[in-house]
């Protein structure tokens, strides 16, 4: 059957099971947008910002695991995307990136709004196309869709010429067969698992492989079969939960102390999915020195990128853990958990009357147990990385790669929008400040967000390392904005609440669960509160600091 | 620093040696060469990227070139394999010089393939090692202008690309 490009790409977007997309329309992919009206059954939500639109598809991929879609138009639209694809990229999530682009007759030509965005996006996209010829379109969206949700995944971008989308090709349905992982070579398998089954004091370090590979079951397995402590790094808190006596909380330069003390002491570090990033392994030669290290990683380029391992298996982790487990001896021998279990007591007792930030999210995990988390960047990501427990995968939604600073309202829309959950949105004004024009995209659609806003007047984490490597000098990092924050969220048409003492943390909290739709608390924190423990970068874990006097 | 030589079958479309370019450069990595052709399965083509670096950062190449979607095929280039390179290279060449310019020539077995009055042109196919030499023996005598075309090799024996 003949159709015109536009309604090929609806076809194929409805063959991969693709219910809703964030987007943005334009001149440049008008044609796609009015496919997408006559089409009428797949949802749109347009945003205020493309680049709140990516976040919102990368939201809706973490915390489903579906393939997220957004759709903008030439020139300033696939601009505005790539900070979104690069989070993406970054973090390995599945999404597909649909730009419109002028036709070619007005190609090379410097015209309106036309961008060359495939070389711009080359580095940030596992694969990128330019869509030239109406008859490679239905398989070029098929193979995306592939490339961006099998192995590592990451995002792909597919730039269709306006010409394209209205000529005629023949179309015909194919039902999408998603490829199964690869074996895994069963000699490395068992080298792995002998060096495992040697190992005195295993460790157990989770990345967001685990996450993306859905191996929770087989990891929960394998660290009750060795007693092994467990620790998770910023992008894979959720794969072990949280409240199991042998978690130990994150790792890296704002992991626990328990954390690194473990890592330090195992004989074995047992890495799944984790590319060692250096905020994580932070000296990455020093890091597992001397060390048995077992690598996972279903990315053969990760293997020995960072730290170099004595054992690897590069293979799907779900898979790869499956195999191993029957190869694996229970350990009847659980000292090195019990030591774990001390390390975590003895930090827990000194944790003594955290400051009204941390108090605030101690009340709102309470409050929020249900729901998806999503944060921005800063200090404010690594106090809820610390203080709210992340009980289960894909509830936790943060950009770690990246570091992107307005990454987080795009990200919790998705996540409303995809999940029907309830979200927690942890966020700092400096953050806040970069994406918040979506707040209307909340309000439009009546999304249950609840924003904590960690409101310190300052750029906390860049000023925490003003007072630790600069000496005090606070450049650009004092920002005091005269933004009535209240006002601000009544104006977009949502509730505004304010903490400014512990006092008012319950009350405000309990008002905010009852809302369903959006509701912003303007937490008034101090400036002073600091992220702690912190490990210097390129030190080593053993010089963790965990108090600070301040000067 | 060593010098590692790099061979793979790529797809045989626009962009490919932008994506594999770019990679090299956004790395860090040197590229000492890069030599492109169509290969006899014309939805393909040849690149031999000969590489200086360590063992590091010759893995790293190979595993993250072999991410890309339009590398087909990828193998690293034994020492004893077939590597050839063409020179074609314009050097000053007066009555004076000329007859001692055709003996250097002689000796590297090089092609005249152009003369004039002040200038011959020559042409050297051979090892890179063999070129270099070749250059040195000219610089006295004065290089307008030259080209190299950069290392393309292929392995002894039955063994191909394509079973790899």
């Amino acid at each position: 059957m003949k159709r015109i490009g536009a309604e090929i790409l609806i076809e194929c977007l409805k063959e991969q099971g693709v219910d809703t997309v964030f987007g943005y329309p334009g001149g440049s992919i008008l044609d796609i947008y009015d496919a997408l009206y006559r089409d009428g059954t797949i949802k749109h939500i347009i945003t205020s910002h493309e680049q709140g639109a990516a976040h919102a598809a990368d939201g809706y991929a973490r915390a489903t695991g579906r393939t997220g879609v957004v759709i903008a138009t030439s020139g300033p639209g696939a601009t505005n995307l790539v900070t979104g694809i690069a989070t993406a990229f970054m973090d390995s999530v599945p999404l597909v990136a649909i730009t419109g682009n002028v036709g070619v007759n007005f190609l090379g030509r410097d015209s309106f709004q036309e961008i060359d965005i495939m070389d711009i996006t080359m580095p940030i996209t596992k694969h990128n196309y330019i869509v030239k010829d109406v008859n490679e379109l239905a398989d070029t969206l098929r193979e995306a869709f592939t490339i961006a949700n099998t192995g590592r995944k990451g995002p792909v971008l597919i730039d269709i010429l306006k010409n394209v989308q209205i000529a005629e090709a023949e179309y015909k349905s194919v039902k999408p067969v998603p490829p199964a992982p690869a074996d895994v070579c069963a000699d490395t398998l068992k080298d792995a698992a002998a060096a495992i089954n040697a190992a005195k004091k295993p460790f157990l370090m989770v990345g967001g492989g685990a996450i993306s590979s859905e191996a929770e079951q087989e990891i929960f397995a394998l660290a009750e079969k060795l007693h092994a402590p467990v620790a998770a790094t910023l992008m894979g808190l959720g794969a072990f939960p949280a409240s199991h006596p042998l978690f130990l909380g994150m790792m890296g330069m704002h992991g626990t102390h328990a954390a690194a003390r473990c890592c330090m002491e195992s004989d074995c570090i047992i890495a799944l999915g984790t590319r060692f990033s250096d905020r994580v392994a932070l000296n990455r030669d020093k890091f597992a020195a001397e060390k048995t290290v077992v690598q996972f990683d279903v990315d053969e380029a990760e293997i020995n990128k960072n730290v170099t391992v004595t054992h690897a298996v590069h293979a799907d982790l779900k898979k790869a853990l499956a195999a191993i487990l029957p190869l694996i001896g229970a350990k009847d021998n659980d000292t090195f958990a019990q030591t774990a279990l001390r390390y975590k007591q003895e930090e827990a007792g000194k944790k003594t009357a955290p400051e009204l930030g941390h108090k605030i999210l101690i009340e709102a995990a309470k409050r929020y147990k249900d729901a998806v988390v999503a944060t921005d960047v800063g200090q404010h990501q690594m106090w809820t990385a610390q203080y709210v427990p992340i009980e289960k995968p894909r509830t936790l939604l943060t950009s770690g790669g990246l570091g992107t600073m307005g990454y987080g309202f795009g990200a919790a829309i998705g996540a409303a929008v995809a999940t029907g959950k309830r979200v927690l949105f942890v966020t700092g004004d400096g953050s806040f400040n970069m994406n918040l024009n979506e707040f209307s995209t909340a309000v439009t659609h009546g999304l249950p967000i609840t924003i904590l806003l960690m409101n310190n007047r300052a750029l906390g984490m860049v000023r925490q390392w003003q007072k630790l490597f600069y000496e005090n000098r606070f450049s650009q990092t004092v920002v005091e904005k005269k933004t009535d924050y209240v006002q601000l969220a009544q104006a977009f048409g949502a509730i505004g609440l304010k903490i400014e003492n512990e006092e008012e943390i319950a009350p405000a909290l309990d008002k905010a669960r009852a809302c369903k739709t959006p509701v912003l608390i303007d937490c008034r924190i101090s400036e002073n509160e600091n992220v702690l423990p912190m490990i210097k970068p390129g030190q080593t874990y053993d010089t963790i600091i965990t108090e600070w006097e301040e000067k | 620093m060593k010098r590692y030589i790099i061979s793979a079958l790529v797809s045989n479309k626009s962009g490919v040696l932008t994506r594999v370019a770019a990679l090299f450069s956004r790395r860090g990595y040197n590229i000492e060469s890069l030599c492109v052709c169509s290969t006899e399965d014309e939805s393909l083509s040849r690149m031999t990227i000969v590489l200086n670096g360590d063992e590091y950062i010759l893995g790293q190449m190979m595993k993250q070139m072999d991410k890309l979607y339009d590398v087909k095929k990828i193998v690293q280039v034994e020492d004893d394999s077939v590597c050839r390179e063409l020179l074609i290279v314009k050097v000053h060449a007066d009555r004076k010089s000329r007859s001692q310019i055709l003996e250097i020539c002689q000796i590297f077995r090089a092609n005249v393939v152009d003369a004039s009055p002040e200038s011959l042109i020559l042409e050297l196919t051979g090892k890179s090692i063999k070129l270099d030499g070749f250059i040195n023996m000219l610089i006295p005598h004065g290089i307008v202008e030259l080209a190299r075309t950069g290392v393309t090799a292929i392995s002894r024996g039955k063994e191909h690309i394509k079973e790899k």
